[in-house]
């Protein structure tokens, strides 16, 4: 059997019947979920043993096979959390049974257009699938239909909504460059064909203009500034489950799409180099998102922030190309997702204790709560990028790699970087050791377990990768270019 | 391919670009969906008849979906939902309309320029498709950010849309045409009925974003 059915299949299947249980068995709902993340994960493993053929619609190869695993993981804790969240959520009245329906089966649409998109070898695919994937998402931000979630949920559509159409035009256009060398119909459309016809591309004109419109387009949804206006409402009004994936996967998969794109113009005589764009816009989203970062007053809109700013380092990384920086790119990448999504879990628990999520309500965590209080204190320190900790590891990687060849951009990028340490380590003293104030007790019920789980690997990872994953990683920073 | 052929295929992708100027152009509500429907409807024959000439029948359905969702059905339901919800009948611009109109035939003259000079080995008929298809998308994108009611911004979507999708059928052979479209199509559908404008009225009394603009997220 294909393993690559199960992984796509499973989230169809379970989305389906998790659309037909009625709201009042959530907990059922919720362990069904849970579930199906995990046999998505299973058959997503398989996947590292048994490569499927690829064919003209999917393929699988070094690059999107880890990604599809990281994806499959982060949805298997994330769904985890998510039992304990919603059902405190239900508890206090802010969501209905209805809508418990609706969010998990669009919970499981979502992991499946994720995984669409990423192995996808159609770029046609690939857009519906990212589309899909908005779509899903701009819904679940709406879930808890206040003014203000419904505010971000229209912004989102609107702002990707745009996004993604420039993509589809940029889609085209790569249609068109291909079709002339390649010939009508689907091949035209495969990455993996074009790619191996790529030496054969002799007019890179249209390859260029279908690389910015689709840097553009799949550039609003990895948030990138000046296109990142979404991102931080997006993040703040949904429920938390959906922020931890938002951040530690959606970007990642849009970013993806941006590099099989990059990839093909890499190995184009001729075509524009890639690298300057999206050096350009990485550090403009690393600056803009760090000085941001001073003056929040919503925890999950800090952090919202902060992922804007490691996208951007991402987007520096991958932009500055080389093996070196593309292996600290790949990193880094997959350390933000999980450290990431590791804050919005205590982030989630930490607001239901406390019933807020103003920073001002967030005071004293670790004399209150020691436990969820020094947690939270371990995962900001992994995120600001502490040694010895997995993003201090990537962060440090792509620090010298620039030094050693663009010594001038290391100057914002490092700025950048202690620019958005400051601000993290500020907003972590005031919440994990400021005063205790006098409400906000409530004692957590949840398991920390899929943060741990999350921050084990961040550690191990700062301090030895298995030397396998090392030289897959370099496999595919040589793919990259 | 003869000069007829093209010739009506030129034609029928410059009135839909016609009718993104007269999207710009209209100051009653009623009036933009009329266009709307209008410009629907021409790019359902744009894509009928390149189906026909392309010999493509799949995309007969791209046009049937324009024809029956766009044209029709999308239209029909705004306006019942803007008779319902009492919604301010004329359209509130952020410039004035002349200066918008100024802007979109700037728009329309960087398309051109920047795709023609790039498109110079395709064939003439898909060059100048797709210098119409952006310059409709750019027109589009313009309607959205220059109006401020939650109607016409998906007005100015779909219009955008509909430049997307007389790209597509403009490239010989392009595959997933449909699914794109449906995809667009399913899109728009979600957002309008499942839940937007129902709520957005629950919420607000008002469907002007403009009052949605006065939060920012950062309130005390």
């Amino acid at each position: 059997m294909n393993p690559l059915a199960f992984v796509l299949g499973t989230p169809v299947v379970a989305g389906v019947i998790l659309g037909f249980i009625p709201g009042r068995y959530h907990r059922i709902a919720a362990r069904l979920n849970v579930l199906a993340s995990l046999v998505t994960l299973a058959s997503g493993l398989t996947l590292f043993e048994v490569r499927p053929e690829p064919n003209l619609y999917f393929f699988i190869d070094d690059f999107n096979v880890y990604l599809v695993v990281l994806t499959a993981f982060v949805g298997f804790t994330t769904s985890l959390f998510s039992a304990s969240y919603i059902g405190h959520e239900v508890e206090i009245g802010r969501l209905d049974a209805p809508r418990l329906r609706f969010y998990h089966g669009m919970y499981q649409a979502f992991m499946f257009s994720m995984l669409l998109a990423l192995t996808a070898n159609n770029l046609g695919i690939m857009w519906v699938a990212v589309e899909g994937a908005t779509l899903a998402t701009a819904l679940m931000v709406s879930l808890y239909q206040t003014r203000e979630a419904i505010e971000a949920a229209w912004k989102y559509f609107i702002l990707c909504g745009v996004g993604i159409a420039l993509a589809l035009f940029g889609t085209i256009l790569m249609y068109l460059a291909a079709q002339p060398v390649m010939g009508d119909g689907a091949q035209a459309m495969a990455w993996l064909q074009i790619m191996a016809q790529i030496g054969r591309f002799k007019d890179p004109a249209i390859l260029n203009l279908a690389f910015v419109f689709l840097l553009a387009g799949y550039g609003t949804k990895v948030g990138l500034a000046p296109f990142h206006a979404w991102l931080p409402d997006a993040h703040a009004e949904g429920p938390t489950p959906i922020s931890a994936v938002l951040s530690g996967l959606l970007l990642n998969v849009a970013l993806y799409a941006v590099l099989r794109f990059k990839i093909l113009l890499a190995h184009t005589a001729g075509a524009i180099a890639p690298g300057p764009l999206m050096i350009g816009m990485g550090l403009s989203s690393l600056l803009l998102a760090t000085f941001m970062l001073y003056r929040r007053r919503d925890i999950k809109r800090m952090f919202a922030y902060s992922s804007i700013e490691h996208m951007g380092i991402i987007t520096f990384a991958f932009g500055m190309g080389g093996p070196l920086a593309n292996f600290a790119g790949l990193l880094h990448m997959t350390m933000h997702s999980l450290t990431k999504s590791a804050i919005f879990f205590s982030v989630g628990h930490i607001a239901q204790v406390k019933g807020s999520q103003k920073i001002a309500d967030i005071r004293g965590l670790t004399i209150s709560h020691p436990t969820l209080g020094w947690t939270f204190v371990i995962a900001v320190l992994a995120i600001a990028g502490l040694p010895p900790l997995g993003i201090f590891m990537s962060e440090f990687l792509v620090v010298t790699s620039t030094m050693a060849r663009q010594p001038v951009l290391a100057i914002p990028l490092v700025l950048g970087l202690l620019v958005g340490f400051g601000a993290l380590i500020l907003r972590l003293q005031g919440a994990a050791f400021g005063e205790v104030p006098t409400r906000g007790h409530a004692p957590i019920k949840a398991s920390l377990l899929p943060v741990w789980a999350h921050l084990a690997l961040v550690a191990t990872a700062g301090l030895y990768i298995p030397p396998q994953l090392v030289a897959w990683f370099r496999a595919v920073a040589t793919l990259l270019g | 391919m003869g000069h007829l052929e093209f010739d009506i295929a030129h034609l029928l992708g410059t009135m839909v670009l016609v009718l993104s100027f007269g999207l710009l152009f209209q100051r009653r509500i009623f009036g933009v969906l009329r266009t709307f429907a209008l410009q629907a409807s021409l790019l359902a024959a744009a894509a009928a008849w390149q189906a026909y000439v392309q010999d493509a029948p799949h995309l007969y359905i791209t046009a049937a979906i324009a024809l029956v969702f766009k044209a029709i059905v999308i239209p029909v339901a705004l306006h019942r939902i803007v008779i319902r919800l009492q919604i301010h009948r004329s359209v509130e611009t952020v410039f004035g309309v002349g200066l918008t109109m100024i802007i979109g035939v700037g728009l329309v003259t960087l398309s051109i320029l920047l795709v023609l000079p790039v498109t110079a080995q395709s064939g003439a008929i898909t060059r100048e498709n797709l210098a119409l298809a952006l310059s409709v998308v750019l027109l589009g994108l313009l309607m959205m950010i220059t109006r401020r009611n939650a109607v016409t911004q998906v007005v100015g979507f779909m219009s955008l849309e509909n430049g997307l999708i007389l790209a597509a059928v403009g490239v010989r052979g392009m595959p997933f045409v449909v699914e794109m479209s449906v995809a667009f199509s399913v899109m728009v559908a979600f957002i309008i009925f499942g839940v937007f404008f129902f709520h957005i009225r629950e919420r607000f009394d008002t469907l002007d974003l403009h009052y949605l603009e006065t939060f920012r997220g950062e309130r005390e």
